[in-house]
């Protein structure tokens, strides 16, 4: 199974609906250590996702992530639409046509390297680095293992999930919860909670 | 909430009708959300850009115009605008000497504006960028985002803009801009939250008897809290606190922007302020000009900043120049 056209597009489709879906959770994380609005920003940004796809004849599943991307920078503003605007322009211009397990890892390696040039977030910060960082290395780790495209997304997921529980503990660095210090401590990051969702997705996409 | 609002979705767009109708002296483009001076310089000129979050007001859009911005890119409320919208900006006033963006310093500002920079060096424009973070209350800038852009901001448009519509070349115009910043601290204390109107409720909880010493002008946390004190107290704090940072000495110049943040009555200001001017003489400090009024706001929040600018030959005669804008007017 090759990620293709079809696949990078109900990916985009499914982040939108879990975005949608758990809006209100996002929002709520980003209340309690930002100022509230990463659900509502997401969902805005991803709606116009949605719009931009149905007008589109897409000429690979890069050309369909790039203009995610591009989407997201024209429409969200704060923080969140850069970061995930970049990533998914990084993802798609990395993309090769048909794109296995192996060059999908790279491909999300390129978007997480994008996020970091950005945002100039380390691991952690407290940030989405903090889920994406362990989702690439799981992926890498069972694409060289010769995992198939669901067994690999799905050990990604698994480890986003686990990279955005991990950041309970943590202080932030970065962003506006910075400003709180150790009052950050104890509040799983919003960011980091979003991309475990971006990861989830591409499990489920892959595994339908 | 109670607020002068149609919907909390339609704020922004509906205050933008409103500024192009109030002043025909601006181009408003409400669909690309960009202000710009309706009239346009006779030979080429650094072009100056700001933007940021609406909720602000003056700042940005109320600072466009002769001698100061040449267009401001309103967000969403608290939201920092997107690249297009400074691209589109950078577009209708360049006039072939370059661009400055002068950028308050929040993760989401800066970031965007890097973009649009990218993309308007894509476009062949040559993009210069200021960062203002003033805000002396994050006291730990290499494990946070660092200080915050606030009262500075307009320091620095005013008088770099001043300079540029002198013609001043790009370099020399955002050097200045990272001048002016460099020598400007600030410092803010909050007696109420604002209200974001999508929000619908104040952005933190404060007892009605406490103040948050060191407050941004998101609502972001500051130092402390504590109990409310006579404004004698409050001016001196903030004014020793800036002092402590900024290590002006005695007979240094300074100018002074006594700053309302949205929900404070003038009459309380000129009382603050008539403080911060007594305790700036008690240290050795010299006013060299002063403004008092609502620039920088947040909202409906009630509370003040403090922004103090070392203040040289230079820096006095661009601020004294002519500037002919919605907020700032001087002959």
């Amino acid at each position: 199974m090759d990620f293709d056209t079809p696949l990078a597009e109900a990916w985009i489709r499914a982040i939108a609906a879990a975005v949608e879906k758990e809006q209100s959770r996002l929002t709520e994380l980003d209340s309690a250590i930002g100022d509230g609005d990463h659900g509502s920003n997401l969902q805005r940004g991803f709606a116009a996702t949605l719009t931009a796809l149905d007008g589109l004849q897409p000429t690979g599943p890069g050309a369909v992530l790039t203009k995610a991307g591009t989407t997201l920078i024209s429409k969200v503003g704060g923080a969140s639409g850069p970061l995930y605007g970049k990533a998914f322009r990084a993802i798609g211009a990395a993309l090769p046509e048909p794109a296995g397990p192996a060059a999908l890892a790279e491909a999300l390696a390129a978007g997480l390297d994008a996020v970091r040039a950005l945002g100039k977030a380390e691991p952690g910060d407290k940030t989405i680095v903090d889920a994406w960082t362990p989702a690439v290395a799981a992926f890498r780790t069972a694409a060289a293992d010769g995992a198939g495209l669901p067994e690999a997304a799905a050990a990604a997921a698994e480890a986003a999930e686990q990279g955005a529980l991990d950041t309970v503990p943590l202080q932030a660095r970065k962003g506006r919860a910075s400003y709180l210090g150790e009052r950050s401590i104890g509040h799983q990051d919003p960011g980091a909670t979003s991309t475990a969702l971006v990861f989830r997705t591409l499990a489920e996409v892959t595994a339908a | 909430m109670k607020k002068l609002i149609n919907t909390p979705e339609s704020v922004l767009e509906d205050a933008l009708a409103g500024v192009a109708a109030a002043h025909p002296e601006l181009a408003v483009d409400i669909p690309n959300r960009v202000i710009t001076r309706a009239d346009r310089p006779a030979g080429p000129k650094v072009a100056l850009i700001s933007g940021g979050g609406s909720g602000h007001e003056p700042l940005h859009g109320g600072f466009v115009g002769p001698g100061m911005l040449d267009a401001a890119c309103p967000g969403e409320v608290f939201t920092s605008p997107v690249p297009d919208q400074m691209l589109a900006a950078a577009k209708a006033v360049e006039s072939g000497a370059g661009v400055v963006f002068i950028v308050k310093n929040y993760t989401g500002d800066v970031m965007n504006f890097e973009l649009a920079a990218e993309l308007a060096a894509e476009e062949g424009l040559e993009v210069r960028t200021v960062l203002v973070n003033d805000d002396v209350a994050v006291e730990d800038s290499t494990w946070t985002a660092g200080r915050r852009g606030t009262g500075a901001t307009v320091l620095v448009e005013k008088t770099a803009g001043a300079l540029a519509e002198r013609g001043a070349p790009l370099d020399e115009v955002a050097a200045l801009g990272e001048r002016v910043n460099a020598a400007s601290r600030s410092f803010a204390i909050a007696l109420t939250a604002a209200t974001v109107p999508a929000a619908g409720k104040p952005g933190f909880d404060l007892p009605e008897d406490e103040i948050e010493v060191g407050v941004g002008i998101h609502g972001e946390p500051g130092r402390r809290r504590e109990k409310l004190r006579p404004a004698r107290d409050l001016a001196a704090e903030v004014v020793d606190t800036i002092l402590t940072d900024h290590h002006l000495t005695p007979g240094d110049e300074v100018i002074a922007l006594l700053n309302g943040l949205g929900a404070t009555p003038l009459l309380e200001l000129y009382v603050v302020y008539g403080e911060v001017a007594a305790r700036l003489a008690e240290r050795g400090i010299t006013v060299a000009r002063s403004l008092v009024g609502n620039y920088v706001t947040s909202l409906d929040m009630a509370g003040f900043s403090l922004t103090l600018t070392k203040a040289d030959t230079q820096l006095l005669e661009l601020w004294d120049a002519p500037v002919d804008t919605p907020a700032l007017k001087r002959a």
